[in-house]
């Protein structure tokens, strides 16, 4: 009887990784591998051809100058959130989280109609900004806002959680000891969030490269001037240009790989696991900072 | 602790925290939910339902609820299993299994899109083979489903996977010895307690998916009534520069995705209350 059960287990375990296995396979190895076999379709030096195209050089240097205002910004306004939420009491702290994390839970397309609603001709300072000749909406000030929108809760939300998972104790004796503010933050409070910091620098640059719906609103997807490489990836696609497509694809699947690779280090060296599905409504089980 | 201590204590720095804190939440995050709280006031109410429940927009909201209904409802199906295996087993593989569940996350939702449309289309490796025995995925609501269970994966099973971890396994050898047979184990020991994460992970994934773009607007060929999903019908009303028409149809899906998501805040939050009253 209990042999049979044990036999059972074995049957019962081998299914459950088969069927696991094949899920994955097909909903995400399979579209992976789909990316760099049809960039290399027409042979490496199409590819490469591919990839020195002008347009789509400009639109890789856009996307990066995009994530590299985006992050550091979102990740200094984490660090003043987290300063005053995890350190201080006040009133409203927990609307105030509430509100941090409601970029998460819009659309992208709705993401990117609120900024056309407040910049756009006919938004709320659009008109002003028009008297003055300052355009953000269509060109790049709109698609860093936007960009800076739908990356803001991801940076803020770890920066928030490490902060209060860290307690305040030591700072508050190096402070009664006279430490200044700039010693406390260099030397204590940094050094023990430094791993919160990389992973929300981590996960807003994956945000920040890859965002295609709300920049697609606000982009107007001039080419060469105001197409990301999300952007620029699906006019190739639209024009039946799929390999050029695909080629650039591989430098955002690339970069997405050393998201995943360098997220799985972090979690191991600093025995840091966490979810980072729903920052603000946090997984429905067991703590969200494990600290090994 | 004596607060007496706590007030000589305090931090320095709240004040300048604060203050960018409160500027920059109010100009990144209130300034826009503002300004379409004013554009949705400006629709008299007619109009606002007149734009809703136009046959083009209706069918694409069917359609979005419809097919992130059904995308979640798989996510879960081959969510329970996978954070099992993730959780209990160890074999070789795993933690690269592990660590790709995340890439929905961290692959941007464009590459995602064109690679599923690739896959499943006429053309496609698996495409050809489905289209062979009869099934057309690629510009059909199925495609739809297909993209939404990519993004949804890893709603489900970073939901369940620390709840299964904290399980106790003794419950569960207790109910072995004591002659209860593998599927009595599994839905009267193991799956009660995993009800409330599958519910939010269901919900996450589904709140998600009613919003989704990127990933959809390759695979779902977009055909007005067909398969146009409600973010489609915003982009195409901006494009004619039909602000208003945009905000109803958003204010609509907005709504429906603050309520899901309130209910799985809620849910746990009784959860966790649950929990410790156990203990």
């Amino acid at each position: 009887m209990s042999g049979q059960g044990r036999s059972g287990m074995r049957v019962g375990r081998g299914l459950l990784i088969g069927v696991t296995v094949l899920f994955f396979a097909v909903f995400l190895f399979a579209p992976l591998v789909v990316v760099f076999s049809s960039a290399l379709q027409k042979g490496v030096g199409y590819y490469l051809a591919a990839l020195a195209d002008p347009e789509t050089a400009a639109a890789v240097r856009l996307t990066l100058l995009t994530t590299c205002i985006a992050v550091p910004v979102n990740i200094l306004f984490g660090l003043c959130a987290g300063w005053a939420i995890a350190r201080y009491d006040f009133p409203g702290k927990s609307l105030l989280k509430t509100v941090i994390a409601l970029p998460f839970s819009v659309s992208p397309v709705i993401s990117g109609l609120l900024f056309v609603l407040v910049y756009g001709s006919g938004g709320l300072i659009g008109p002003w900004l028009e008297a003055h000749h300052i355009q953000v909406i269509f060109a790049v000030p709109g698609i860093i806002l936007t960009t800076l929108f739908v990356t803001l809760p991801l940076a803020a939300h770890e920066l928030i959680a490490v902060l209060e998972a860290q307690g305040k104790e030591e700072e508050e004796a190096a402070w009664t000891l006279g430490a200044t503010g700039r010693q406390i933050f260099w030397k204590i409070t940094l050094p023990k969030i430094k791993w919160g910091v990389f992973y929300g620098v981590i996960l807003s640059t994956a945000r920040a490269m890859g965002e295609f719906g709300a920049v697609s609103v606000v982009s107007g997807h001039i080419r060469g001037l105001t197409n990301t490489l999300p952007l620029h990836i699906e006019i190739l696609y639209n024009q039946y240009d799929s390999v050029a497509a695909f080629a650039a694809a591989t430098l955002l699947a690339l970069a997405a790989l050393a998201t995943l690779a360098a997220k799985a280090v972090l979690e191991r060296r600093t025995g840091l696991r966490k979810d980072h599905a729903a920052p603000g409504a946090a997984a429905a089980g067991g703590e969200e900072w494990t600290w090994a | 602790m004596a607060s007496g201590l706590n007030r000589r204590a305090l931090l320095p720095g709240f004040g300048l925290a604060f203050g960018v804190t409160i500027f920059y939440v109010s100009v990144m995050i209130l300034l826009p939910f503002a300004a379409l709280a004013l554009k949705a006031a400006s629709l008299s109410l007619h109009e606002f339902y007149e734009t809703v429940s136009s046959p083009r927009v209706v069918a694409a909201l069917r359609l979005s609820f419809l097919t992130a209904l059904v995308a979640a409802g798989i996510n879960v199906a081959f969510g329970v299993p996978a954070a099992w295996v993730l959780s209990r087993y160890s074999f070789p593989g795993k933690r690269l299994l592990d660590a790709m569940v995340d890439l929905p996350f961290a692959l941007p939702t464009a590459v995602a899109g064109i690679a599923l449309t690739a896959m499943f289309g006429p053309n496609g490796w698996l495409g050809a083979i489905l289209e062979r025995l009869g099934v057309k995925i690629a510009f059909t609501p199925a495609g739809i489903v297909v993209a939404l269970v990519f993004i949804g994966v890893p709603f489900v099973v970073r939901t369940l996977q620390p709840v299964i971890e904290s399980l106790d396994r003794r419950v569960e050898e207790a109910a072995e010895t004591l002659g209860a047979s593998p599927a009595q184990v599994f839905f009267r020991v193991i799956l009660p307690p995993l009800v409330p994460a599958l519910l939010s992970g269901f919900s996450l994934a589904f709140a998600r998916g009613i919003g989704e773009y990127g990933s959809v607007v390759f695979i779902s060929g977009n055909m007005p009534m067909r398969t146009e999903i409600a973010p489609l019908v915003i982009m195409g009303k901006l494009q004619q520069f039909d602000y208003a028409g945009a905000t109803a149809v958003a204010v609509v899906l907005l709504i429906v995705s603050f309520i899901v998501l309130s209910a799985v805040r809620l849910a746990e939050w009784r959860a966790g209350f649950w929990r410790t009253g156990a203990r």
